[in-house]
């Protein structure tokens, strides 16, 4: 028997291997979205406060459910930083997504500036889970920065492509000693079950619930799609025959000579 | 004058908790940000805006 199987990220422990957003759908389905994912961490955006908005997204966050803002709309280290301290001081913990584009038509990661605002914000105490473009070197200078985890990419941010990058996650998971948790690009369950079974440690969904079309069910599927897959990765996959078959009966008793 | 979220605001010599109060911000809900320093909330009674200064207020919304 397997012993209890947590992901632990900067000293806290999660039995949940999905990580849920929460932009792009409304406020009142926060609450299914999480349960029906099982989501204990959710991830949030930090933007300039607006007199009409009364609401707080706070309020319709279950209790228990550990927030990982991001720090969307940085364009380099200082203002990730920035962002990442603000967040803080809204009171919701240590944890934070390094995010920072400078590219706004395929808002691919500063890996560079990814790695300066990570070893800034680590020794600030902040559990640092920089999203960002899966290349090796880059993952160790992550690492050697301090983070608690390292994000790849799969595809583009919000285009449900699925894992375009899937040889470099492999990389990434086969030699970086911290969680690998798959971030961006992630349509469907299955592709989520597939990198579980790569050995990811989590993945992260937002766009890929907010646009189907029941949120809840679809949220549902994909906590069902990272079980299956983590499962699969624990039990250890078959082996793949490179060429011919191999009968799965036994190849004597026949009913002829 | 001040620059609050990009915008002028007549608010020279009000503090933090005054400036909140008259926008209509919930304390607990914003972080507030002066000359890209963040003031901490046990200080918005005593920190006051000056001339010239640049605010920022931000709060918690979705994303991902």
């Amino acid at each position: 028997m397997q012993t209890e199987d947590t992901l632990v990220l900067g000293g806290h422990t999660f039995h949940s291997r999905f990580i849920l957003g929460s932009g792009k759908y409304s406020l009142s389905l926060i609450e299914a979205a999480v349960k029906y994912a099982g989501a204990e961490l959710i991830t949030l955006a930090v933007r300039r406060a607006n007199t009409k908005e009364q609401e707080s997204i706070l309020d319709f966050i279950p209790e228990g459910v550990t927030l990982l803002p991001n720090t969307s709309g940085a364009r380099n280290a200082s203002e990730a930083v920035r962002i990442a301290r603000l967040a803080r001081e809204l009171g919701c913990g240590d944890f934070v997504k390094i995010e920072i584009m400078r590219d706004s038509r395929y808002l691919l990661p500063d890996n560079a500036e990814t790695v300066k605002a990570t070893e800034i914000l680590a020794k600030e105490g902040f559990v640092v889970m920089p999203y960002m473009y899966p290349d090796l070197n880059t993952a160790r200078d992550l690492v050697n920065a301090g983070a608690a985890s390292v994000m790849p990419l799969a595809s583009p941010i919000g285009s449900n492509k699925g894992l375009a990058t899937k040889e470099f996650i492999q990389i990434l998971i086969d030699e970086i000693d911290l969680p690998i948790i798959v971030d961006a690009g992630i349509g469907r369950p299955s592709q989520a079950c597939e990198a579980m079974e790569m050995g990811a440690a989590a993945v992260m969904c937002n766009t890929a619930l907010a646009t189907a079309g029941d949120l809840p069910l679809m949220a549902e599927a994909f906590r069902q799609a990272v079980e299956a897959g983590r499962k699969a990765y624990l039990s250890g996959l078959g082996r793949v025959l490179l060429r011919g078959a191999e009968a799965s009966d036994t190849l004597t008793g026949f009913l002829h000579d | 004058m001040i620059t609050v979220n990009g915008k002028p605001e007549d608010a020279d010599g009000i503090t933090v908790t005054a400036l909140l109060a008259r926008t209509g911000y919930t304390p607990q809900q914003v972080a507030v940000e002066r000359n890209e320093e963040i003031v901490p909330r046990a200080q918005y009674d005593t920190v006051m805006l000056h001339d010239g200064d640049t605010v920022e207020i931000v709060r918690f919304v979705g994303g991902g």
